[in-house]
């Protein structure tokens, strides 16, 4: 079975515990952070545990990349915490769990992995995704979202597997090697999770926007500038993948976007509430989503640009209502080519 | 009987009435397990008058008359077991006034649910009814005259049989009469403060007369609606649930179902609980309530409410509901049985208990679930049963569940609802015999020729 990378050590000799003293959500002296983490070390119950919402923010924090949510969400399972009502965890285990519908198919490169969202599946078209192979569904669904429930087993169930038939029933068959992950969530199981958890990953993950921003480039004759002044969403699993983050400006210098500076972006990015919503934190998801717009609406935004799926479901409603247009960034990108 | 088709197409007109074998076999069944019997005629009155003379002429003839509706009662009320007159209401779908003010509307019987909702939606927008979850067709007299219920039985005073204002009605004799207020003013607001003749009319299973005119009560229909799914996975607390709910006055509606499709909800039992509001801050604080009132379910993670897609949520707030009409389809072959029981809040879990025992125990697939009554005075537990028709073998374990169901259902306290001849037998086999005297009284006196319905609510000698 595969097992965290985790050095307790870094942690034993860390002095400013950034993993929690950064954390928007748990409020903590420097002293009461460092014996709560000690507790973490020893296996103890920590009230870390029961006050994590799962923002997954502190993967970006920990200087050492020492992987401390991970750790997290390793002792909650084995300490029996809950984030969210047992009977939702278990009837989400069911939902996502692979149908085994798969049937093989020759793709051709860009492969684009969808992940779970068949209802954005209208949204790979146009000139970026010409040629383009769309995979996705149940049977090579990355399930991160297990992290959210304090659940690292589902994924080590569950992952190996689900690489296997990208493998097996795709990439094989198609001759090709990398695929562009759309959501976060699965660029940062590949380039993140796994690797934490040593296990390993047997084709290239892209990021999509990385994908966006090499076809931008190619397609750079047909972009006209949109002009916009718009706010970004920063979605909880780019934590596990802030590498990519430099992209969202590169591509916005691309078509003509001007990011707006917002108190709620890059490392102070604030989760959508969604997932707070399962965790019963009613209030807090409430602010939060509050805070979100409002930061949003504060900072001149006529558009809210976002790459989580459930951030933008989540916050769609609440967007428009500030009289602001909630939308993705692929179809941002292909908005600047003119194209519906 | 010579010359009854002649006499019935001078009431009626040709087109409205009918004996062909096509008709009679359409008319003979419903979607149930309940066995067939064709009427010798079908008609299809347009007017109170017609109807009163359709009747007085039945009447004379001693031959039997069943009123129907939409037919999708299911549990073969309207399969005319003696023969005669299928009386189908469908043309009589008039709304005849709807009185803002004073919140009521006066519908022909036969108009439909569907009918209503969209005229009410389209001119009078503030204003919405009672609608229950079975398909639009379904009329307002077929639903009243069984007691249904629906979307504000919950928030809004009970039974849609305790909504009614009033009604006119025609009786086996012919004579036409009016109940309630419109019996002695020419306005249609209430029941009271007369003595209440219109229970005479509900819950008879057309028996007692044809319903022609309702007055039916409307209420607000606030700008805003949400829904909230509330899930669990011990049946011993949901009636705790409902009650702490209930107790807010927040929700419009509420609804416990189970079924073991799709999978992820198999061994789960859902609360639906929709909420209605005139302002944001008004939604607010409603959805704080009530989360408030489960909160240490909450906290102890031991129970939740499911976060709820956008897109679903437009399903899920959709009225009537068409996921039971959906389920009704998934075994093909056009089967449906839906058996229900009025039954206290407490005997939820038991209900749910004995439903599962006997869809084990006969290897059918099941949905059930229950929709609050008045503020928890009572509930309307429900099995569905969904079985293919070319299926005889399927059929008749279907008939089997239906029985135990019923069964069941009295053993624990409730009493089945709309139930089909056999389970009429039932329950009046429980019934205390003076109760049952009285009734057979009453129709006699209403039905000297007991033209009416007959089969229903008599004791099989
Ligand atoms: C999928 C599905 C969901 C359902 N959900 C609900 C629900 O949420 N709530 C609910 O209440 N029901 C529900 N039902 C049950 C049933 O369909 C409804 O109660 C329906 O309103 C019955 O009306 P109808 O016009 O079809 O009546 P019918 O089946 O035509 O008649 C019912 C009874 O009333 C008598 N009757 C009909 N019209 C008159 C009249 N004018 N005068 C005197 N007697 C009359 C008939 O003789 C018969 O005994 C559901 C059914 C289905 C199939
Ligand atoms: S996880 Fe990182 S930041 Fe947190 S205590 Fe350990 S080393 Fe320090
Ligand atoms: S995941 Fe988020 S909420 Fe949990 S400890 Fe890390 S930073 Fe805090």
């Amino acid at each position: 079975m595969s097992t965290l990378q985790f050095n307790p050590a870094l942690c034993e000799k860390c002095n400013t515990v950034d993993c929690i003293m950064k954390c928007q959500y748990i409020d903590m002296d420097v002293e009461t952070a460092k014996r709560e983490q000690m507790k973490l070390l020893r296996g103890e119950k920590s009230e870390i545990l029961t006050r994590c919402v799962t923002c997954y923010a502190c993967e970006e924090y920990c200087p050492f990349h020492n992987h401390p949510f991970y750790h997290i969400v390793e002792r909650q399972e084995a300490l029996d915490v809950h984030p969210v009502p047992r009977p939702i965890e278990k009837s989400q285990v069911v939902m996502m769990a692979p149908k085994g519908r798969i049937e093989e198919k020759a793709v051709a490169a860009p492969v684009i992995n969808l992940c779970y969202f068949p209802m954005l599946k209208g949204s790979i078209r146009g000139s970026i995704y010409e040629g383009a192979s769309v995979i996705m569904g149940s049977d090579i669904f990355c399930n991160l979202m297990f992290l959210h429930f304090a659940r690292n087993s589902t994924i080590r169930e569950r992952l190996p597997k689900m690489m296997e038939n990208i493998m097996h029933y795709y990439l094989k068959p198609g001759g090709v090697e990398e695929i562009i992950c759309y959501h976060d969530e699965c660029y940062g199981t590949y380039t993140s999770w796994a690797p934490a958890f040593g296990i390993d990953v047997p084709f290239r993950p892209v990021h999509l926007f990385d994908f966006l921003h090499r076809r931008l480039t190619e397609l750079k004759s047909g972009i006209t500038p949109l002009n916009l002044k718009v706010a970004y969403q920063r979605p909880c699993s780019n934590r596990l993948c802030p590498e990519t983050e430099h992209f969202v400006d590169d591509i916005f210098a691309l078509i003509g976007v001007e990011r707006l500076e917002r108190t709620y972006d890059h490392g102070q990015a604030l989760c959508c509430g969604g997932v707070m919503e399962a965790q019963q934190l009613f209030d807090l998801a409430a602010e939060n989503q509050e805070k979100n717009v409002n930061d949003m609406k504060a900072s001149g935004a006529t558009h809210a640009v976002f790459n989580c799926p459930f951030c933008f479901f989540t916050l769609m409603g609440r967007v428009s209502d500030k009289g602001m247009t909630p939308i993705l960034m692929s179809d941002l990108c292909r908005m600047a080519l003119g194209e519906q | 009987m010579e010359g009854i088709l002649e006499k019935l197409s001078e009431i009626v007109g040709a087109d409205f009435v009918s004996n062909a074998a096509e008709e009679r076999f359409i008319y003979s069944r419903d979607q149930g397990v309940q066995p067939p019997h064709a009427p010798d005629y079908v008609v299809l009155p347009n007017t109170t008058e017609e109807v009163s003379a359709l009747i007085r002429l039945a009447n004379k003839n001693k031959i039997p008359v069943v009123p129907m509706g939409g037919a999708l009662v299911l549990s073969g009320l309207t399969i005319p077991q003696r023969g005669g007159i299928v009386l189908d209401m469908k043309r009589m779908n008039r709304i005849l006034e709807v009185n803002e003010m004073s919140h009521y509307v006066v519908v022909e019987a036969g108009a439909s649910q569907g009918m209503l909702k969209a005229y009410l939606e389209k001119h009078h927008p503030q204003l919405k009814h009672s609608i229950p979850d079975a398909p639009p067709v379904a009329t307002i007299g077929g639903n009243i005259a069984i007691h249904g219920s629906g979307h504000l039985s919950q928030s809004e005073g009970g039974f849609h049989s305790e909504m009614v204002t009033g009604l006119e009605v025609v009786l086996a004799t012919g004579e036409v009469l009016k109940l309630g207020s419109c019996s002695t003013v020419p306005k249609w607001f209430s029941r009271a403060p007369l003595p209440d003749l219109v229970g005479l009319f509900l819950g008879w299973n057309g028996t007692t007369g044809v319903i022609t005119k309702i007055g039916l009560k409307l209420f607000p229909s606030p700008k805003m609606k949400d829904i909230m799914m509330f899930m669990t996975e011990d049946v011993d607390t949901v009636p705790d649930i409902l009650f702490r709910i209930i107790g807010t006055e927040m929700a419009e509606d509420m609804a416990f179902f189970v079924s073991p499709q799709p999978a992820y909800f198999d061994g789960f039992q859902i609360i639906m609980i929709s909420v209605v509001a005139n302002s944001v801050k008004e939604m607010k604080m409603r959805r704080e309530l009530i989360c408030d009132s489960v909160r240490d379910y909450l906290e102890r993670k031991e129970a939740g409410f499911l976060p709820l897609p956008p897109h679903m949520k437009v399903k899920l707030m959709e009225a009537p509901q068409k996921n039971l009409s959906e389920f009704a389809d998934t075994v093909r072959g056009g089967g449906f049985e839906y058996v229900g029981a009025i039954m206290p809040v407490e005997c939820i879990p038991q209900a749910y208990r004995k439903g599962r025992e006997i869809t084990e125990q006969l290897g059918i697939t099941y949905s059930m679930g229950a929709r609050v009554i008045g503020r928890g005075h009572a509930v309307m537990f429900y099995y569905a049963y969904p079985f293919n028709r070319a299926d005889a073998k399927n059929m008749e374990t279907v008939a089997k569940a239906l029985e135990e169901s019923n069964e069941a259902a009295l053993e624990m306290g409730g009493i089945p609802w709309k139930a089909e001849i056999s389970g009429q037998q039932l329950i009046l086999g429980r019934m205390e015999p003076g109760t049952y005297k009285l009734m057979t009284e009453v129709r006699k006196l209403l039905d000297p020729n007991g033209i009416m319905n007959p089969g229903n609510w008599e004791v099989r000698s």
